[in-house]
């Protein structure tokens, strides 16, 4: 597992209080990992604070999936 | 504020945001937070009233300039506030302006430059202080709202509704950010004794006063007491509300 993927399940396990097995890397914020609305704002503005990236509101709002999350911060981190 | 009890309505270590500070409800507002401790950040658009201020209260206080029209304007002030003090707890939003004419003969100029400053700056200022609200689990953000915000005043459309959009706008932050534990409320002042009203003659003073029971006119203190129990631990419990001092003139 690459280095962004170790640090978004940290930060999703964290943040949302669930188990690390069930943050696997098709799992839905909100279907599967019972995230509300407002988790996902945080969640995105957490993911900005840990890896330095800009997450504007579009790409935000397709981020749904842990697989997403680390996709985008691959594709955008220390570009 | 000597006469409460101590220990209620504290607000050590905490650090508030006043905006409008340089008029006379804005600096009662900064006196009141700091008396009880907070740390106040001062914002209004006259330096020299901000300063002098900042030297009445000495420590504890951050002189913060700011153009609310200017769109960049919000973001900015907060991080100013945040890099200083390493935090936000408590937003004041206070700053307002009006440009009265009746409706007919209101332009789009005065519509929208009230609209944007009385409601679009508070609307921005709570986008950027609730980042740190929301992650620290705490914070309070106070609108300055108005009693003609809840009944009109013929001449204020713009200002009447940017008051009640601020207080709707409020509503609906309340509801999105009170699972962080943050608490948005209004403080909606009636007439407030400022140079203006004491330059009414005595026939306009007493139709005035005719109309509030209390028989007075509002002092800022009036309504900085009001906004310094919203800002405190002790109003945890409340969120989404209008608290009207006004001298019963309207009882909403």
């Amino acid at each position: 597992m690459s280095d962004t993927a170790e640090k978004v399940k940290k930060i999703v396990v964290e943040h949302l209080g669930v188990e690390e097995s069930k943050v696997t890397p098709e799992a839905s914020f909100i279907d599967d990992l019972g995230a509300d609305s407002l988790d996902t704002v945080e969640l995105v503005m957490a993911f900005e604070e840990a890896f330095g990236v800009e997450i504007p509101d579009d790409a935000a709002e397709k981020i749904t999936t842990v697989k997403d999350a680390i996709e985008y911060i691959d594709e955008h981190k220390a570009a | 504020m000597t006469d409460t009890p101590p220990g209620m309505f504290r607000l050590d270590g905490k650090v508030a945001l006043v905006t409008g500070a340089s008029g006379g409800i804005g600096a009662a507002i900064a006196r009141a937070l700091h008396a009880q401790g907070a740390s106040v950040a001062l914002s209004g658009t006259r330096r020299d009233a901000l300063e002098s201020l900042a030297a009445e209260l000495g420590e504890r206080t951050l002189v913060a300039p700011a153009q609310l029209a200017e769109a960049e304007a919000a973001a900015t002030l907060v991080g100013e506030v945040e890099e200083k003090f390493g935090r936000l707890d408590i937003l004041v939003n206070n700053a307002g302006f009006t440009r009265d004419g009746l409706m007919l003969r209101m332009t789009d100029a005065d519509w929208g430059a009230v609209l944007d400053v009385d409601l679009g700056a508070p609307f921005r200022l709570a986008r950027a202080a609730l980042r740190g609200m929301m992650k620290r689990r705490a914070g309070r953000i106070v609108g300055i709202a108005s009693i003609v915000g809840a009944t009109g005043n013929p001449g204020q459309a713009n200002y009447a509704a940017a008051k009640a959009g601020l207080i709707g706008m409020t509503k609906a932050m309340a509801q999105e950010i009170a699972p962080r534990g943050v608490t948005a409320n209004i403080v909606a002042p009636g007439f407030i004794r400022t140079p203006m009203t004491d330059a009414l003659n005595e026939a306009q003073r007493a139709a005035l006063l005719g109309r509030i029971p209390l028989g007075r006119m509002g002092e800022p203190a009036d309504v900085a007491a009001a906004v310094v129990y919203l800002a405190s631990g002790e109003a945890g419990w409340v969120t989404g509300a209008t608290l009207h001092v006004n001298g019963g003139m309207a009882m909403l």
